[in-house]
């Protein structure tokens, strides 16, 4: 299963990463995590092969941004730290 | 560790609860107001409001799409229908309930109603089964809105039109900022919507009704954050609009699908189910797409419906003004299995949502 720090979140706003595995045109192909490959239009985003997507109803919403997800877990721990 | 368990790292959640219990000892009661039925469904879940200090308090606004599409829209799909047209929909609208029915009863009373996960699936079906007509009941919000607009904008089989229901999430915000009695200290504002819009919609907020507003992830780490930058403004009397989930979510906002949007739809003054008339909250087809808009093809406008049945209080759940145990038919008379209201009906409504949560079968949580 592939890792990545977005591949987390999401139950029910039918929003799911996954990671574009093939693409041709404003077709992709993308893996959720279960090794299956599923069909999914990216006419509204800037993808390419190997970037993780935000999959919501059958479309790419959005590009999911790897160093914005460690970032995150770095902010966190250092807000811990810092604040008294 | 893996990726995910970070997210959701049990003793880090400890500690972000330690510091808002920290900065909001011996203040006033604290009141933040979350927009989306995902952010519920994790608050819930995971036990958010336990963590929580008691004078800081979490309600759920109108975050589900579902819910909130009146009973008039539902009447229109159901007439639709019963003219022999394909009704398609996502699966939670199939038991929304109308004045007199849901789609799902009409389904059983013989007519060809089909849910789908993709609208993809419905341009496919429409260009399978040529002699029939097509209807795709558009409900949703910003996240949604942009995939029925690129469909329309690139000219859909003639066989297939739509019944735009999509409706905005910040014009409701506003009536919540407005609604004196909700008194409101700060807006968790919705995730996976403002990947779509941005956070210029949210601007409003903080600078004119001084409601400190974040955008949060999904996450039970995210939420608390958010509630942490939250309770960290209002300590320094500073309202400001902050993006907690920077891994999805950009200042702008997804361009393309915020262009698309403008092209195909006008925005108008629309009835939410529960709340009344909302100024500028709904997407209609613009004029030159009206060859695909189903309720000027087939003639069928339905005015007014009945939003909310006899002793129903979604109406007062749907803007938190009550938490689904303070509605007496709550696992009583309205349960998953037999809905007397939306709430109850769609996976992001609140009362769904705490009745899943309550009851004690298997979490529905998905595997790693």
């Amino acid at each position: 299963m592939p890792s990545h720090p977005c591949l987390v979140l999401v139950e029910m706003c039918l929003a799911i990463p996954a990671k574009i595995i093939n693409k041709k045109e404003n077709l992709a192909y993308v893996d959720f995590g279960e090794g299956v490959l599923r069909e999914v239009d990216v006419s509204l985003v800037d993808a390419k092969v190997g970037d993780y997507v935000l999959v919501h109803a059958g479309y790419a919403i959005q590009v999911l941004d790897e160093q914005e997800a460690l970032e995150t877990l770095r902010i966190w721990s250092e807000v811990l730290q810092t604040e008294a | 560790m893996t990726e995910k368990s970070r997210f959701r790292d049990a003793e880090l959640a400890r500690r972000i609860a330690e510091k808002i219990g920290q900065a909001t000892q011996n203040e006033r009661a604290v009141r933040i107001c979350h927009v989306c039925g995902t952010h519920e469904y994790t608050i819930t879940h995971f036990g958010i409001r336990s963590l929580l200090p008691s004078n800081v308090e979490v309600i759920a606004g109108p975050g589900c799409p579902v819910c909130i599409v009146p009973a008039s829209e539902v009447d229109e799909a159901v007439e639709l229908a019963r003219k022999g047209i394909v009704v398609t929909c996502f699966g939670d609208v199939l038991r929304v309930p109308g004045s007199e029915m849901s789609l799902l009863d009409a389904k059983a009373q013989g007519a060809d109603i089909r849910i789908v996960y993709s609208l993809t699936d419905v341009i496919k079906m429409a260009k399978a089964e040529k002699t029939k007509e097509f209807v795709f009941f558009a409900v949703g919000f910003e996240t949604t809105s942009p995939s029925t607009a690129l469909e329309i904008a690139n000219e859909p089989p003639e066989n297939l039109s739509f019944l735009v229901s999509h409706r905005l999430i910040p014009p409701a915000m506003k009536l919540l900022a407005e609604t004196e009695d909700l008194s409101l200290d700060g807006f968790i504002a919705p995730g996976h919507v403002s990947t779509i819009t941005g956070l210029k919609p949210y601007e409003v907020f903080p600078r004119k009704y001084k409601i400190p507003t974040v955008v949060a992830g999904f996450e039970p780490l995210d939420i608390l954050m958010s509630v942490y930058m939250i309770i960290k403004q209002q300590k320094k009397r500073m309202p400001q609009l902050e993006n907690e989930y920077i891994r999805v979510v950009h200042w702008e906002g997804n361009i393309k699908a915020q262009e698309l949007m403008t092209s195909v739809f006008d925005v108008v003054d629309s009835n939410w189910r529960g709340l009344g008339t909302i100024p500028s909250s709904r997407f209609v087809l613009k004029g030159e797409y009206r060859a695909y808009d189903a309720n000027l093809k087939y003639g069928v406008k339905v005015e007014h419906g009945i939003d909310i049945q006899r002793g129903c209080r979604c109406h007062l759940v749907v803007v938190g003004k009550i938490r689904p145990t303070g509605c007496p038919l709550f696992m009583k008379a309205c349960t998953p299995e037999n809905p007397v209201g939306a709430c109850m009906v769609s996976s992001e409504g609140t009362c769904r949502i705490w009745a899943r949560t309550t009851a004690s079968q298997p979490s529905s949580t998905p595997s790693t």
